[in-house]
């Protein structure tokens, strides 16, 4: 033991886990070099020397950008002094992480440099860093995906929601001010705004319950009368009632738009010409364009609630229903207290997930009328049939609204997060119920 | 009287008959309308000859798509959109999965969780900032900057799904390999891949039809006509002045929508596996 101390100390390169962290913090790769690692050192110290001291200045000035947004009109384009701004952001952290994890790494070399001195030959510390830096490189370009067009424009969009960008204020014409809580404040307090806001929302809440339910309620039907093996081409009904899930859903609600046409469609036609009813305004009346939106929801979504509940049917135990069968149940009996239970806790969380869904269903709002028919005294053009995503898509590509676009997808982001939460919370204690095993 | 057992059997029976030939009807009635109408001589939904069997039938509009309309090239832009977004989404997505699942590294529990919390919010609020961005590299208008906007946007879904599938795979398989010697390029390709094909199949169908479906991305990224996808090119057909090529449209959206169909029916038990598995795990 004694030897072995006396080994370690009089090796050269040995100076110690903390003295090499330390030099690691002052400059980067130093305590690599110290500990004998030459290349990985070198390599450090070449991308400090090179790369991130020269670009210091550059940073700092991009970030300034993002506070102060620009100074001469014209010249200074407020919207990419943001863009740029958020970048710069990203690459300090990315820095600051690059030189923690180089001083992490100095100290842990240091202390299994400490503890048995003369380790790995050269070849052996690059086959160590290539596999330890093998999940990095791997998720290196996917997260850089996600980086630049998910979490940069969610980044980008809370800063809008502060500033006072929108028709009036538009770059490079005029520089973006910072406004504060200006913009929340405006939308929820000004009474036409939130007025509108709050017929909005109600009708979005009122839509994805509807929608959901309407959805499995239907699939659920189709699914156990097509269970019954009494039913001949059970298969071949199923494939045909699939068809709204095959085909995209695009292309299903324009079709849709035109059999609704209130003049020319073929629905009324035939209303009218079997039951001799008078047309009926689908596009016109808020009433009918939201009956129209969640009966074209029906068509295109049920086919998929039919199949998991097909899946769900096909897996059920045979014996509860021959129990029941022998204790003398009818089958509507069986249906309404073995069936429709054991799917519902099957299908819970993934109704919630089709209610947040529905909750952005933007689609169907938006290609089926436009959120239209507009309502007379609505705020930021929201139409009747309009939710609140389809809604922000208006404020931002008609009325010009950015900044409150941006609030106001704050608001949902912040709703949807708060329900999963709460749903997530739920649906464990639901589970730990352990009503099926 | 009382009603036999029997009799009331065959009741519910016929009432299933019922309820499932309204169904039918429910999901056949716009389908067939479409394929009549694509076959109707007339122009415009505005036509009072239009009827679910028409008098007279013409293929004059599926002709006109390809000589007076850039609907071929479309199609063209379309498959080849969907093919590179499918072929890249499944990469980056196997990449980060296999990352997730198999690997261990700083940041890996934060990772998943923000991939969750991502998915959450909205692709259409990050319209503004995704039109500056592809302005700013120059790629507005392009396909590969649309390719690029569909396969991010995909990418914290389906690692959820990927992973989901990958967590099911015993780990003695690689345990084994890295004794021989393995390295861990070698499993992830060799030994990982291999065993979750039946999830890349179904993440690689769902992303290459998702162009075909997606309208608002492809409108903002790509602005001359020759360039545009089917989903921009047929809402033109009948924006505007309302329902003045409706044949046409309804022609064009049967040619779409077929491909996409009959692959979605012939896989229907592959996908509706993946479906109902990711939906669980996700």
């Amino acid at each position: 033991m004694d030897t072995q101390r006396k080994l370690m100390t009089s090796n050269d390169s040995n100076i110690g886990r903390h003295t090499s962290a330390l030099l690691s913090l002052i400059y980067m790769g130093a305590g690599q070099i110290a500990n004998g690692q030459w290349v990985k050192g070198l390599f450090l110290i070449l991308v400090e020397t090179l790369v991130i001291i020269p670009n210091i200045p550059l940073l700092l000035r991009t970030l300034k950008g993002l506070v102060t947004l620009g100074e001469v009109p014209m010249q200074d384009h407020s919207l990419f002094m943001i863009i740029y701004g958020i970048i710069a952001a990203f690459a300090t952290v990315f820095i600051i992480l690059i030189y923690l994890l180089n001083i992490r790494d100095a100290y842990e070399n240091g202390y299994s440099v400490e503890r048995k001195p003369k380790e790995k030959g050269l070849k052996a510390t690059f086959r160590h860093t290539r596999e330890s830096g093998f999940p990095y490189l791997i998720l290196a370009p996917g997260l850089a995906c996600i980086l630049f067009f998910t979490v940069l424009p969610m980044v980008f969009n809370i800063i809008l929601a502060f500033t006072n960008y929108d028709l009036y204020h538009s770059p490079p014409k005029h520089i973006l001010q910072w406004v504060g809580f200006k913009n929340f404040v405006e939308f929820l307090s000004t009474s036409s705004w939130s007025i509108t806001f709050k017929n909005v929302l109600i009708w979005t809440v009122v839509w994805a319950v509807l929608s959901t339910l309407t959805m499995y309620f239907l699939g659920l039907i189709m699914a156990v009368i097509l269970n019954n093996p009494r039913i001949k081409f059970r298969k071949t009904f199923r494939t045909i009632l699939i068809l709204p899930y095959a085909i995209p859903g695009f292309i299903s609600i324009l079709i849709w738009k035109g059999l609704l046409n209130t003049n020319f469609g073929i629905v009324n036609k035939i209303l009218a010409g079997t039951f001799g009813i008078q047309p009926i305004p689908w596009f016109e009346s808020v009433f009918w364009t939201r009956f129209a939106c969640v009966l074209v929801n029906l068509w295109l979504g049920f086919p998929y609630s039919m199949m998991l509940i097909t899946g769900i049917l096909q897996g059920l135990p045979n014996d509860i229903y021959e129990a029941a069968t022998v204790d003398g149940a009818s089958s509507f009996q069986k249906f309404r207290f073995i069936t429709v239970p054991l799917v519902l806790f099957a299908v819970a969380p993934l109704l919630i997930m089709s209610f947040a869904h529905n909750f952005n269903n933007f689609n169907i709002i938006y290609l089926l009328n436009d959120g239209n028919p507009p309502v007379f005294g609505q705020q930021g053009k929201a139409g009747g049939s309009d939710i609140l995503i389809s809604w922000v898509y208006k404020l931002t590509f008609e009325a010009l609204k950015f900044n409150f676009a941006a609030a106001m997808s704050i608001i949902i982001f912040l709703l949807i997060v708060g329900f999963s939460i709460y749903n997530y919370t739920r649906t464990r204690s639901f589970r730990e119920e352990d009503m099926l095993r | 009287m009382r009603v036999s057992n029997r009799t009331l059997g065959n009741i519910k029976l016929g009432l299933s008959y019922l309820v499932i030939l309204l169904g039918v009807v429910f999901v056949l009635f716009p389908v067939v309308w479409t394929f009549s109408s694509s076959l109707n001589p007339g122009t415009s939904l505005f036509s009072s000859d239009m009827s679910i069997i028409p008098k007279e039938v013409t293929l004059k509009h599926y002709r006109d798509l390809f000589a007076e309309t850039n609907f071929g090239l479309w199609y063209r832009n379309t498959l080849k959109v969907a093919t590179a977004t499918s072929m890249v989404t499944v990469l980056l997505v196997t990449f980060t999965a296999h990352a997730f699942s198999r690997l261990k590294f700083y940041g890996r529990k934060v990772g998943l969780v923000a991939m969750l919390a991502l998915q959450l919010f909205p692709g259409i609020m990050n319209m503004v900032a995704n039109y500056v961005l592809l302005s700013l590299v120059g790629l507005l208008d392009t396909h590969l900057g649309l390719i690029i906007i569909y396969a991010s946007g995909a990418i914290p879904y389906n690692t959820w799904l990927m992973k989901g599938y990958m967590d099911g795979i015993s780990r003695s398989l690689e345990e084994a390999a890295i004794i021989d010697g393995a390295s861990s390029w070698t499993i992830m390709w060799k030994i990982i891949f291999p065993l979750v094909l039946p999830m890349v199949s179904v993440i690689g169908i769902f992303s290459f039809v998702a162009p075909f479906g997606d309208f608002l991305f492809a409108r903002l990224v790509l602005t001359t006509p020759q360039n545009w996808t089917l989903a921009v090119g047929l809402r033109d057909f009948i924006s505007g002045r309302y329902g003045q090529r409706y044949t046409q449209f309804a022609a064009g959206s049967l040619l779409a929508a077929l491909p996409i169909t009959i692959l979605y029916l012939s896989l229907q038990s592959l996908l509706n596996g993946g479906l109902t598995r990711g939906s669980v795990k996700g």
